[in-house]
Parts: structure tokens; C-alpha cells; sequence
């Protein structure tokens, strides 16, 4: 008995002693930098001299001065970030959704070259989001672009459309760029849910002769809604945060700027490393609470502890 | 719905059959045809490039030449092969030693210390930049490499430890309780038993640090400076030409493609692995 209780205690120190080196490297890249920027954001800190931040407080968020309200929250350009960031998440995932749930099914059935399918369908998840917003821009071309001639020959178009650079479009574009990179990744992971279900439940329904359409609606989809809802919550994470894909393509423009493309210009733009880290802490508790919103409103479990 | 048997063809059933395929062709198309018409374009010179073709007639490679003559191209690549390698080596040895522990020794806090490991896996990069870019600084390492690899392991890191843990939970028990009555040390255990155990999961999520590395642009536009010092994906979005309304798009497409067709293969190379990791590091965690 003493030495089993002796070789477990050994075992919780090499326990440690094997996490040590992963725990401080995470610490210094992750729980000092976000402690930091918390910090910075309630000081006046310029980006070209960090050392010499001032402590203001609140006022990066809100502050009253001469009757009149500035900070984050008082910028309407927040704001407007804020509203894009929430209708580009909430499109592009609910169409990635969609579309990738079709596609999944289709890629159920078994058909020769599957396989083939299965590993084209790959490519634009492979594309780094960088090349894929600038082939995008090219395909999107006002004047070249493959997107306009393809639109005029078949006479829906008769002249031809600024995707990228007409403000109103920004959004447009910016959202099939973006369902086109990532339905891949939505397919496939619904397809290895649909791939674990047991056969004897369609067996059952297609011999009682149910609809095949029925047997989606109440077979199927419940028995994939926990994968369907974590891949659903990872993406809608990811989509809060974007900025790659649309820095790329059409810059820091208003009309399709993000909270993440606002974060940035704010500290590396226009130096203003104070108010910046602001919009970043306010950015980190937004995002953390849609997380825990999603979490309990899918009710999924995360750890099998 | 996969398998079952096949009813006999009739007219209907052909028109289905046709119907499906034609689906099927859609999908394929969707996916692959930008990548496609990036490679087509980029093989075109002088103004053929400004005529929409659909098949590739000329077959020149002036744009692969001038897209390393107009820009420091070549160290760009190099500098993502260093940093995308250093990052999943650093990433491997310390993830696969944390997730023994995580996954093989029953101690106070071992979930606690998942669950944040998981939530930083969901941190939005933008929300520790000017704290990082302040340690980068602090540390002397602005526009420097490893500033980079460094700053990757906030997403290479808990990725790894978790999609390690999970394959490493599911080897059975006997393997290492046979190896402590033998009375082989923890290292030992990890080194002779497990790895080799783990050489697919460490290829899996090897790969996907790779390309998440390869990939990363918010950090390596921030930390770096100099053109000779940027990774691929910064090199390829800052590409201009003489004004900002011509843009040198057979170079941005020959530099799109030169970048892109290495990891194609890879991820075709590994499909199913890159599946199966996507899988454990989605689904289950």
C-alpha cells in the first residue's frame, strides 16, 4: 500500500515537472500578453513608447469632457465595426452551414471517386486565407476579373460590377470569399458525424418507406446536431475574430472594417496603443461572451472529464 | 443511406443518377476552379492577362521569373520555412510531454488545466497584440524571426497539447503499467513506449501547425518591418505595383501559386490524417 501511494506521488511531481515547460511558455505568450494589454488599455500608452503609459482609467472607454462623450464607446466607427463583425459572422456561417451540410451529404453516398471529391473539395481549405483573398480580388476584378465576364455573357450584368471597391458590395464580396474558404472545413466535419451513425436507424425508416426527406429531418439531424453545433461554434468564433481575409481585400474601409481590423488600425496606424488595447479587451470579453452563450445555448460539452 | 443496394436502372433512375453526378461536378468546380484560374493566369504574360480564357493557351513563365526580382520573394519563402519548421518543432516536444502528463497521469487540476488550455486555444489573436507587441519588444525581438515563432505558440501550442492528449488517452493502460513494474522512468516511458505509438498523431498535428504557421498573417504583418524579414503571406499582401490601382496580378498570381501548390500536395498527400486531426481537435474538443 505505501508504495503505491510513493509511486502515485511520484508520478503527480513528473506530472508537473512534464507540464512545467509548456505552462511557462503559455503563460509568457499568452497570460502576460493579455494581463498587458488589459493594463495598457486603461492608460493613455502611444505605440512608439510603451514605457511612458500614464494611468487615465476608464477614459479609453468612456469619458465626458466639455459636454461632450469620447472614448470606444462614444465612436461611431466602433460601432459600425461592431455591425459588420456580427452580420459577416452570422452570414457566413449560417450559408457555410448550409452549404457545407449538402455538400457533406452528398458526400455520404458512396459514388467511384469519392475519394477524388472528397480531397478536391480540400484545396480551398488548404489555400492560405492571404492567397485566397488576393485570387479572390483578381477573380473579382471590375474590369478583368473572371467574375464580370462570366455575369455580362450570360447578360445579367451590363456593366460591370466593382465587387471590391463600391462600398455597398464590400460585405457581399467579403462574405463569398469567406464561405468559399471555409465550407470545406464545415463538410467535412459533418461528414465524419455523418459517417459514425449507426445504419440500422435509416435501414428502419427507409424500409418503413418514410420519406427520404423525413428521415433527414428527424433521424439525421438530431443525431448530428452536437458535432453540427460544435463545428458551428468554432467557426462562429473564428468569424468574430476576422481579419485576414478582409484586410486583404478590401482594407481597413469602413464599410466592411471588423472589430479586429478597428483593434489594429487604432494601435499600429494611429499609434494609439492606449486606446487600442481598449478595443482589445473589449473585443476579448464580447468574443468570450458569445462563447459562453453558444455553449449554453447549444448545451455542448467540451471535455469528456 | 451509404450501401444500400442499388435499385435496377430505369429512366427515372438514370435521370437521377445524371442528377447527382451533375451535383457532384458543381462541388468539385466550386472548390477547385479559383485555384485554377490562379494557376492559368499566372502563366499568361503582357496583356494576355487581361483576356478571360478558360484553359491555359500559352504556357509562359515570365511572372514566376519577375515575382523574385521585384521584391525579396526568395528570402520571404525562407523565412516561412524557418519559422512555420521552428514553430512545429518547438510545438511537438512540448505538447507531446504535457499531453503525457494530461492524458496518462491522474492528478488534482488536470481538468482545470485543460479547460484553460482550450480557452486559449479560442483567444482572438487581436486580443493580447499590443501585449505581445510589447514582449516582442522587451525581449529585443521586433522585426526579428523569432518574434514570430515565439508569438505562434498561443495557437500552436494548446492545439497541439489537446489533439495530443486525446490520441494519447485512447492507447491502453497496460502499455505503460507494464513499463512502471519494470520500473522504467517517466522520460523513458514517454520515449520507448509512446512514441513510436505516436508517430501518425505527431504527423497530423505536426502538419497543421505547419500550415497554421505558414499561414499566420495578423502577427507577421504587426512584428515585422523590412521586406527581408516578412513571411510569405505578408510578402504576397503588400505586393504592388507602380500605383495602387495597377496591381501586378500576374506576379501576385505566379507568387499565390508557387506558395499554395506545396501545401496542396501535402494536405492531398495527408488527407485523411488532416480529417482525422481536424476531427479530434474540433469534434471532440
Amino acid at each position: 500500500m505505501r508504495d503505491t501511494s510513493w509511486l502515485a506521488a511520484s508520478r503527480t511531481r513528473s506530472a508537473w515537472l512534464f507540464l512545467a515547460p509548456m505552462l511557462v511558455l503559455l503563460a509568457l505568450v499568452a497570460g502576460w500578453p493579455l494581463l498587458r494589454t488589459i493594463w495598457l488599455g486603461l492608460t493613455d500608452a502611444n505605440t512608439l513608447q510603451l514605457g511612458q503609459a500614464k494611468w487615465v482609467g476608464f477614459d479609453n472607454f468612456l469619458t465626458r469632457s466639455d459636454g461632450k462623450w469620447y472614448g470606444v464607446l462614444a465612436d461611431p466607427v466602433w460601432w459600425r465595426s461592431v455591425r459588420n463583425t456580427l452580420w459577416f459572422a452570422v452570414f457566413s456561417v449560417s450559408i457555410e452551414t448550409v452549404l457545407g451540410l449538402g455538400i457533406a451529404l452528398v458526400l455520404n453516398r458512396a459514388f467511384p471517386g469519392r475519394g477524388i471529391v472528397r480531397a478536391a473539395i480540400l484545396i480551398p481549405w488548404a489555400i492560405p486565407t492571404v492567397v485566397s483573398a488576393r485570387i479572390w480580388g483578381w477573380l473579382l476584378n471590375d474590369q478583368y476579373g473572371f467574375i464580370n465576364h462570366v455575369l455580362a455573357s450570360l447578360g445579367i450584368i451590363d456593366h460591370p460590377v466593382a465587387w471590391t471597391a463600391d462600398p455597398s458590395l464590400l460585405m457581399t464580396s467579403v462574405i463569398m470569399v469567406d464561405v468559399w474558404k471555409t465550407t470545406p472545413f464545415m463538410a467535412l466535419l459533418i461528414l465524419a458525424a455523418l459517417q459514425m451513425l449507426p445504419k440500422e436507424c435509416y435501414e428502419a425508416a427507409l424500409l418503413d418507406g418514410t420519406h427520404p426527406l423525413k428521415v433527414f429531418w428527424r433521424v439525421t439531424l438530431p443525431l448530428i446536431r452536437p458535432a453540427l453545433m460544435v463545428a458551428v461554434i468554432f467557426r462562429a468564433i473564428d468569424a468574430l475574430r476576422a481579419f485576414d481575409v478582409i484586410y486583404v481585400l478590401t482594407g481597413a474601409n469602413e464599410r466592411s472594417m471588423t472589430m479586429s481590423i478597428y483593434a489594429r488600425q487604432q494601435l499600429f496606424e494611429f499609434n494609439q496603443a492606449g486606446y487600442g488595447s481598449a478595443v482589445s479587451t473589449l473585443l476579448f470579453f464580447l468574443i468570450a461572451l458569445a462563447t459562453i452563450l453558444l455553449l449554453v445555448a447549444t448545451r455542448v460539452r467540451l471535455t469528456n472529464d | 443511406m451509404a450501401d444500400h443496394p442499388r435499385p435496377p436502372l430505369t429512366a427515372t433512375g438514370a435521370l437521377r443518377r445524371a442528377g447527382f453526378f451533375a451535383l457532384v461536378a458543381v462541388i468539385v468546380l466550386y472548390a477547385v476552379f479559383p485555384f485554377y484560374y490562379a494557376i492559368i493566369s499566372s502563366l499568361k504574360s503582357g496583356s494576355d492577362l487581361f483576356r478571360v480564357d478558360y484553359f491555359p493557351f500559352t504556357w509562359e513563365f515570365d511572372n514566376y521569373a519577375s515575382v523574385f526580382r521585384g521584391q525579396p520573394f526568395g528570402t520571404n519563402i525562407f523565412n516561412s520555412i524557418i519559422v512555420a519548421t521552428s514553430v512545429v518543432a518547438l510545438s511537438l516536444v512540448l505538447g507531446i510531454t504535457a499531453a503525457y502528463a494530461l492524458a496518462r497521469i491522474r492528478f488534482r487540476g488536470r481538468s482545470v488545466l485543460l479547460v484553460t488550455i482550450l480557452g486559449v486555444s479560442m483567444f482572438p489573436q487581436v486580443a493580447v497584440l499590443s501585449g505581445m507587441f510589447q514582449l516582442i519588444r522587451t525581449l529585443g525581438l521586433f522585426n526579428r524571426l523569432p518574434a514570430l515563432v515565439i508569438s505562434y505558440m498561443i495557437f500552436t501550442l494548446p492545439f497541439t497539447v489537446w489533439v495530443l492528449t486525446t490520441f494519447m488517452r485512447e492507447l491502453p493502460k497496460e502499455l505503460e503499467e507494464a513499463a512502471i513494474l519494470d520500473g522504467a522512468s517517466s522520460v523513458t516511458i514517454v520515449r520507448r513506449v509512446f512514441m513510436p505509438l505516436m508517430w501518425p498523431a505527431l504527423v497530423t498535428t505536426g502538419l497543421l501547425a505547419f500550415i497554421a504557421a505558414w499561414n499566420e498573417f495578423l502577427f507577421a504583418l504587426s512584428f515585422t518591418l523590412t521586406n527581408d524579414k516578412r513571411t510569405v503571406p505578408v510578402g504576397i499582401a503588400v505586393m504592388s505595383g507602380a500605383s495602387a490601382h495597377e496591381l501586378p496580378w500576374g506576379n501576385i498570381m505566379a507568387a499565390s501559386v508557387i506558395v499554395t501548390v506545396p501545401l496542396v500536395l501535402l494536405v492531398l498527400m495527408f488527407q485523411r490524417r488532416i480529417v482525422s486531426g481536424l476531427t479530434a481537435g474540433a469534434v471532440k474538443g
